[in-house]
Order: structure tokens, then C-alpha cells, then sequence
């Protein structure tokens, strides 16, 4: 287990490096679109005076360096700073103080609702890919086993938004069985706020469930050739059993990884589903705010999607590593 | 300004808002119900603060609804007192006096007084704030409470229009001990109180008791404002029944909408008009005879059916529009005329013309659609347009204003002074084209300090007539205010000053 614990700091360091490098990029990228804040802002209103009287207030006029590194070192310490609208605001009355109202405000409640959501989609995607794998894999080259490639590999070639529609078409307008509107608030019962969580969370399962359910049917395949299960065929077990508690053992490695990469992209990719539904994830707010060049929000943003990535790949690779004992007591 | 909107709304072929629009209520105005409404235009960085307000989610919440100005447009355009009772001003127009409306309440209970009159208005000018009712309140020179409901401002040059300027949506009553709380938590005098706020999401409000405009406005019990910028997305919450209202309807899906019997179309042309500013100091458009050829070069009508897809009705090159008092209707109407165009090019010895036109959709929806409309229509004159897209980032910024001819939009002001001097007075900041004409400069300032309506609508119109022919600016068409709702909901005449019943649809819409 030692060195379970050492890949893990290993994975950890170099996770943090990955953090800083991605900060840089995304600080480069943000300055490198036309117009700021203060021109975004301000759109017709943009007079040279008030651009400069607000880049001033928000310390747009220091070098992009300087800027950087201010950022870095609040960063470092946990301070994600105030977003360039709330000190925007704050200034309007007078004062650089800030409203209180921090980065991190802004963004947990955005960030708790985009993982409700992954998370009803995890429920409904991981299992029904898995089971629709190893049936698939079971059935292979039958009529299902072919039914389901066509239709999980015709939802993900399709582009997200059509799918959206099509779903609103079928589940909200023709039979309104979910609403269209996925507006979910604080205070929501539970019960309605899945209700309205659901057609989003059908979307974005039509989109992930191809790609885990293909590996599935494919790791496990590959293994169906192996000499150890061609013995426990011999030995007269039923084709289900086999594949359960022989095959799917061993194709385990791969398929967390792929499982690990689509909840990543749960967290991350959202943000064309967010708008199709009015979901108030942490997808609109990011739009929004590269739209206004808001860079902390930008940046907070995306550290946690960096961070999402490097936590749930490292969380995979720990599994298959702990799925496989020869990893595990490596010699 | 009555006839067109009616025309828009006869357009609609929905008999209900027909006679509504006639003025005829068919039946009292009955309470009750919760509002779902879905507007455009919100950010996860609105707030309480009315100077930054400037688009349609916090304009409708917050001045439609939360909040009180101390005057007010009625839906039929004319003006009446809101927080105000009454008002008077010195044949000058340089002091006004405002007696306030006694007995009214914040929602944390504080009366309302003349304190909260003259801070609510200081707030614009204050240090470092960046409100753009600034011009408003700047000329204000003095602010006295000659008691605790009557108000004395002293401007610094007569404008008989200031009552009507105190109607804008950025001048909100906030109680005077506590702003910063009051814009924190949306303390105002208006029909409704904030019950829940979450910016770019979701706003709940519900009726205050016991209200000064109770009985004529204010039927909703409650009304729950739902974010909903994309627009598909807003369309398809109003078919499935899950708003009963929306704003800014997408004119491609509009037919749909006006198919289903369900959904009922709001539509009215009010100021709201697009521009092509050409900058006078840069050749050739300082020649006149260039500026008439090219507005005689666009098709206005082909304009309004194609980019506004009939939303829309044809401009005159001037600013004012039918929610205006003093809209001159019956000007001469620039034309398509592409043989009035080569005449006035040869006569001025040009031998054809070739111009660049800066197009981008920041400018408004279509506007490189509608500068290739302009392409092709000149060509028939002869004159050789070359449509240059610009990018949409920064189009404020590098664009407009700075490339000899591009295209621009407003939304128009309610008075005419204060659209004129915002864009079209000689040396202010916003002056599209830096055209400048010293018998406009002059009316503008005489108009401005003048109190009889005969005289001022007699120079308005000259104004008007001026811009239209001389001016540096083509503005085709004006873009109507196109909002959607069920047909559950009743209303009376709907106003033009801005989209949803001149943003104030919360309190005077009701359920039928």
C-alpha cells in the first residue's frame, strides 16, 4: 500500500502544477480577447474617461504581471479575490471595500446545483452504461447488442442542444411529463427540485452513456478470448456468471477510467445544457463571466474544472490500481 | 403615438388585445394569482442599485415593481405623479416644486419623506459613482425641503421637461437612513416586496398591503421573475405553460407562437430605433449631398420586412418616435429613390460613389444582414457600398465612433430634449456623426427652457425636420417591443416606452 500513498502524493504535486500552469494559460487568454472589463461593462457607454475611471477602481491598470501575481498570492493563501462586477459595485458607493460579496460566494451555490446535477446524472448514467455494457457484451453481435450501439452512438454524435430539444419535445410539450424549465432555487423541496433536475440530467446521460457503455462491451470482450475463461466455461458456468464475476473483474481498470473522464466532463461540459434548460449551474456563470471579462471569476472557475479533471483521474487510477493486485503488491 | 401602436396591435389579430387596446375594459380588473414571468437580460452581477440598472430584468423588478419614481408614464403616455402628487414649476423652468404623497411606506416601515427624495438623487452624483441618470441629475443645482413632503430643486438652466425626466428608471426612491441596506435587500415603496433574490436566477415578490395605488394597480398577489436569457430556451417555457409571460420574442419562432391559441403577442413600436451614424468630418460625408443620395439609398421597408421580419415600422432619419409628445408624423418622408440618389451624386459632381459600411450584430440583431440590404439596394444608385463585418468584442469601443460610417441603435428617450441633447447636440460625447447645425443648437436650447406646449412643438418639429434632411445619421426603421403571454392574462393600453407594458407590466397586468 506504500506506494499507493506515494503515487498518490506523486499525482497530488504534479495535480498542483497542472493548477498553476492551467491559471497562467486561462490569465494569458482572457487578456489576449479584445476589449476588458471596463469596455464590456460599459458597451455604448464606453467613453475613454469612465474606462479608465474603472480600470482604475479594479486595478485594471496595473501590468498583466503585476495583476497575475496579486492574484496568485491570494490564491496560494485561499483568497479567490472579488469578482470585477462586485467591485464595480462597491465602488459606486464610494469605497474600494468590498460588498462582502467574495468570488467564492458567488460561485459555491452555482457549483452545489452543476454537482446536483452531475450527480443525478452519475445515478442514472454509470449504471445504466454498465449494465447496457456487459449485456452487449453478453449478447454480442445480436439484435440488442446492435440496437444499443445504434442508439447510444447516434445520441452522442448528435450535438447536445438537439438532443435537449428533442427530449423537451417528446417529454415536456407532447407529454408534459417534466418541465422544460429547469430554474432550481435554494429553497426548493427536494422532490421538485429533482422533478425539474430531470430532463437536463436525461440529456446529459444520453450524451456519456456511449462512450462508458462501448468501453464496457469492450474490455470485457477482450477478455472472453482469455484461456481462464474459457476454463470456467468448461466448468459449466452460465454465460452471466462468467462474465460477472470473471471477466468484468479484470476489465475494471479501463472502465473506471472512462467512467472517471465522463463525470469530469459532467462538472466541466455543461454549460451548452445549462442554457438549453435554465439550469443555474456554474456553466452560465463562467459564460457570463468571460463575457464581461470578469478574469477572477474566469480563474476560480477554471481551477475547479482543472481540479475536477486531475481529482477524478487520480481517483480512477487508485481504483484500477486497487482493482488489479498485481498492481497492487507490485514486486 | 396611439395610432401606430394600435396598428401594431391590430396586427396581432388577437381580439382581446384589440379591445383592451381600445381602452374598453371588458371586465374589472380581478386579484389574485401568481405571475410567472421569463425575462431577458439578467446577470449573476444585477443588484438593488437603480444606477446600474440597464437592462430589462432589474428595470422590470426594479422599477416596475419594488421601487417608486417620483413620476410616472401612464400607459397612454401622458405624465402623472408617482411618489409625486403634484408639481410646479417658475415660467423660466429653472425651479420646480415638488409636493410629495403623504402616508406612503417603505417596506421596513420607514415613512417617506423629502429626506429620502433629495438622497435617493444625490446618489447619481456622488463621487465615483457611475450612474447613467447623471446627466439628469447634474444640473440640479440645488435640493431644498421646504417641508417634510415638499421638495424645491433649482436647475442650472430652465428645462420645462424635468418632470418628465424624473420618470426614468435609474431615479428610484430609496429610503434616505439606510441605502446601502435598502440596495442590499430591495427596500423600496413600490406594489411589491422582495421576498427572495438570487441575481441572474430567480427574483419572488410578493404584494404589500395596504398600498397608496391599491385599486389601480397591483392585482398579482405574488409574482415570481424567472432568468431566462436564451431565447429558445424563453419560448419553449411559454408554450409548455411553465411562465405565463415573455419578453423579447424571437421573430424567426414567432409564428408558432401566434399559432397556438394559447399565446397571445404584445406588440408596440415605441423609440426604439437603429442607426448608421456616417462621421461628418470624414470625407465624403461631409458633403450633404452624399449623406441625402445614401438615405435616399436604403429601403426602408424592405428593412423592416427583412431584419425586423415586419416588427418594426420605416423611420425618418430623425430620433424621435412614436412615444414621443411631439413625434412629427407628417414630415416628408425619405424614400427609396435610387435615381433621386444618382441626381443628387451628379449635381454634386460625383461620379459614383464608394463607401465603407462597418456592420456588426453588437449593433443590434442583423446588422450585417442589414448593411448587405444597403449593399445591394445602392448599387441600384450607382453608389458602391463595401460591407465590412466587425467583430462583435469591442465593437463599442473600436468601432462605433470611430469608423467613418457603422451602425448603432438606441432605445430611445422619452422626451425629445433629452434624446436630442444625449446624441445630436454639437460637441456632447455621444454625437454619432459630429454633424452640427447652428439653427438645431439653437432651437434645442430655446425649446428646452420653453413651458408652452404650441411653441415646443413647433420647434421639436423643426428639429426633426433638420436631422431628417441634413443630419449625419440614416436611421431607417424603428424596432417594435414584441413580448408574448398567455391568454389567461388581461391588461389594459400598453405603453411604448420600453418592452413589457413600459416595463411595468407586474403592476398593471392581471389575471382574466
Amino acid at each position: 500500500m506504500r506506494s499507493v500513498q506515494l503515487i498518490i502524493l506523486q499525482r497530488l504535486g504534479l495535480g498542483l502544477l497542472t493548477l498553476l500552469v492551467v491559471s497562467m494559460v486561462i490569465f494569458i487568454a482572457v487578456n489576449s480577447l479584445p476589449g476588458d472589463f471596463a469596455q464590456a461593462i460599459l458597451g455604448q457607454g464606453a467613453t475613454p474617461e469612465a474606462v479608465e475611471a474603472i480600470r482604475q477602481q479594479i486595478g485594471l491598470d496595473k501590468p498583466p504581471v503585476t495583476r497575475y501575481f496579486e492574484w496568485l498570492g491570494g490564491a496560494v493563501t485561499g483568497d479567490m479575490g472579488v469578482s470585477f462586477a462586485q467591485a464595480n459595485f462597491a465602488s459606486n458607493f464610494g469605497s474600494t471595500s468590498n460588498t462582502g460579496v467574495t468570488v467564492v460566494d458567488q460561485i459555491a451555490p452555482r457549483l452545489a446545483n452543476t454537482m446536483f446535477l452531475a450527480g443525478v446524472t452519475a445515478l442514472i448514467a454509470v449504471p445504466l452504461a454498465v449494465t447496457l455494457g456487459i449485456l452487449a457484451a453478453l449478447y454480442r453481435n445480436s439484435v440488442f447488442d446492435k440496437a444499443a450501439n445504434i442508439f447510444t452512438l447516434s445520441s452522442i454524435s448528435s450535438p447536445e442542444f438537439f438532443v435537449a430539444y428533442i427530449l423537451i419535445l417528446l417529454l415536456a410539450v407532447l407529454n408534459p411529463i417534466f418541465p422544460s424549465l429547469s430554474n432550481i432555487f435554494n429553497d426548493m423541496p427536494f422532490d421538485a427540485r429533482l422533478k425539474a433536475t430531470m430532463l437536463p440530467a436525461l440529456t446529459l446521460t444520453l450524451v456519456v452513456t456511449a462512450h462508458m457503455m462501448r468501453m464496457t462491451r469492450a474490455a470485457i470482450i477482450n477478455l472472453l478470448a482469455s484461456p481462464y475463461i474459457e476454463m470456467a466455461r468448461l466448468k459449466g458456468m452460465s454465460p452471466l456468471r462468467v462474465i460477472v464475476t470473471h471477466a468484468l473483474p479484470n476489465a475494471l481498470a479501463p472502465i473506471i477510467n472512462v467512467i472517471a473522464l465522463n463525470l469530469a466532463y459532467l462538472i466541466t461540459g455543461v454549460v451548452v445544457v445549462e442554457v438549453v434548460f435554465v439550469y443555474p449551474g456554474i456553466g452560465q456563470l463562467f459564460v457570463d463571466s468571460v463575457k464581461i471579462r470578469d478574469i477572477p471569476v474566469v480563474q476560480a472557475c477554471c481551477l475547479i474544472f482543472a481540479a475536477a479533471y486531475i481529482l477524478l483521474n487520480l481517483t480512477a487510477d487508485i481504483l484500477s490500481i486497487l482493482s488489479n493486485p498485481r498492481l497492487r503488491h507490485p514486486k | 403615438m396611439r395610432q401606430i401602436s394600435r396598428r401594431g396591435l391590430l396586427k396581432t389579430g388577437a381580439a382581446a388585445g384589440v379591445l383592451a387596446a381600445s381602452g374598453v375594459r371588458l371586465q374589472a380588473q380581478t386579484s389574485g394569482g401568481t405571475f410567472r414571468l421569463g425575462i431577458a437580460g439578467a446577470n449573476s452581477s444585477d443588484s438593488w442599485d437603480g444606477r446600474t440598472h440597464s437592462d430589462t430584468y432589474m428595470i422590470t423588478v426594479g422599477h416596475g415593481a419594488v421601487f417608486d419614481c417620483l413620476t410616472e408614464i401612464s400607459a397612454s403616455g401622458e405624465l402623472v405623479g408617482e411618489l409625486a402628487e403634484s408639481w410646479e414649476a417658475t415660467p423660466d423652468a429653472k425651479t420646480w416644486t415638488f409636493k410629495l404623497r403623504q402616508g406612503v411606506t417603505f417596506h421596513n416601515g420607514k415613512p417617506f419623506n423629502a429626506d429620502d427624495v433629495i438622497a435617493s438623487l444625490q446618489m447619481h452624483t456622488e463621487e465615483g459613482a457611475q450612474s447613467a441618470a447623471q446627466p439628469i441629475v447634474a444640473p440640479i443645482t440645488e435640493m431644498v425641503k421646504v417641508d417634510e413632503h415638499t421638495v424645491q430643486f433649482t436647475l442650472a438652466t430652465g428645462n420645462a421637461d424635468f418632470p418628465f425626466l424624473l420618470t426614468d428608471y435609474h431615479l428610484l426612491m430609496y429610503p434616505s437612513d439606510d441605502i446601502p441596506g435598502a440596495i442590499a435587500n430591495g427596500i423600496g415603496t413600490g406594489l411589491y416586496k422582495v421576498e427572495s433574490f438570487e441575481p441572474g436566477v430567480r427574483t419572488l415578490l410578493s404584494r404589500v398591503e395596504g398600498h397608496y395605488k391599491d385599486g389601480k394597480a397591483g392585482w398579482f398577489d405574488s409574482v415570481e421573475v424567472i432568468a431566462i436569457n436564451d431565447t429558445s430556451a424563453r419560448m419553449t417555457a411559454l408554450m409548455t405553460n411553465q411562465v405565463d409571460m415573455v419578453s423579447r420574442v424571437d421573430f424567426q419562432t414567432e409564428p408558432l407562437l401566434r399559432a397556438n391559441p394559447n399565446i397571445v403577442i404584445a406588440e408596440v413600436t415605441g423609440n426604439q430605433h437603429y442607426t448608421f451614424p456616417m462621421l461628418v468630418g470624414v470625407e465624403p460625408f461631409g458633403n450633404l449631398a452624399v449623406r441625402q443620395a445614401l438615405k435616399h439609398a436604403f429601403n426602408r421597408q424592405e428593412m423592416v420586412d427583412k431584419i425586423l421580419q415586419g416588427h418594426g415600422a420605416v423611420a425618418n432619419d430623425h430620433p424621435i418616435g412614436p412615444a414621443n409628445q411631439y413625434y412629427a408624423a407628417d414630415l416628408p418622408q425619405n424614400s427609396y429613390d435610387p435615381d433621386k440618389a444618382k441626381f443628387l451624386l451628379a449635381e454634386a459632381g460625383f461620379d459614383g460613389l464608394s463607401v465603407d459600411l462597418s456592420a456588426s450584430s453588437a449593433a443590434f440583431n442583423g446588422g450585417v444582414d442589414a448593411a448587405l440590404l444597403v449593399q445591394a439596394s445602392a448599387a441600384a444608385a450607382g453608389i458602391n457600398i463595401n460591407v465590412i463585418q466587425e467583430p462583435a468584442d469591442g465593437y463599442w469601443s473600436n468601432v462605433w465612433l470611430k469608423k467613418p460610417w457603422c451602425e448603432s441603435y438606441y432605445s430611445g428617450r422619452v422626451t425629445e430634449d433629452w434624446m436630442f441633447s444625449l446624441a445630436y447636440e454639437s460637441g456632447v460625447p455621444w454625437n454619432e456623426s459630429g454633424w452640427e447645425n447652428a439653427r438645431f443648437q439653437e432651437l434645442l436650447l430655446t425649446a428646452r427652457a420653453e413651458l408652452d406646449t404650441d411653441k415646443r412643438r413647433e420647434m421639436y418639429t423643426e428639429m426633426q425636420m433638420l436631422c431628417s434632411t441634413e443630419g449625419g445619421t440614416v436611421i431607417p426603421m424603428y424596432a417594435n417591443y414584441v413580448d408574448a403571454h398567455s391568454s389567461k392574462l388581461a391588461h389594459g393600453e400598453i405603453g411604448n416606452v420600453f418592452h413589457l407594458d413600459s416595463s411595468r407590466v407586474i403592476e398593471r397586468w392581471w389575471f382574466a
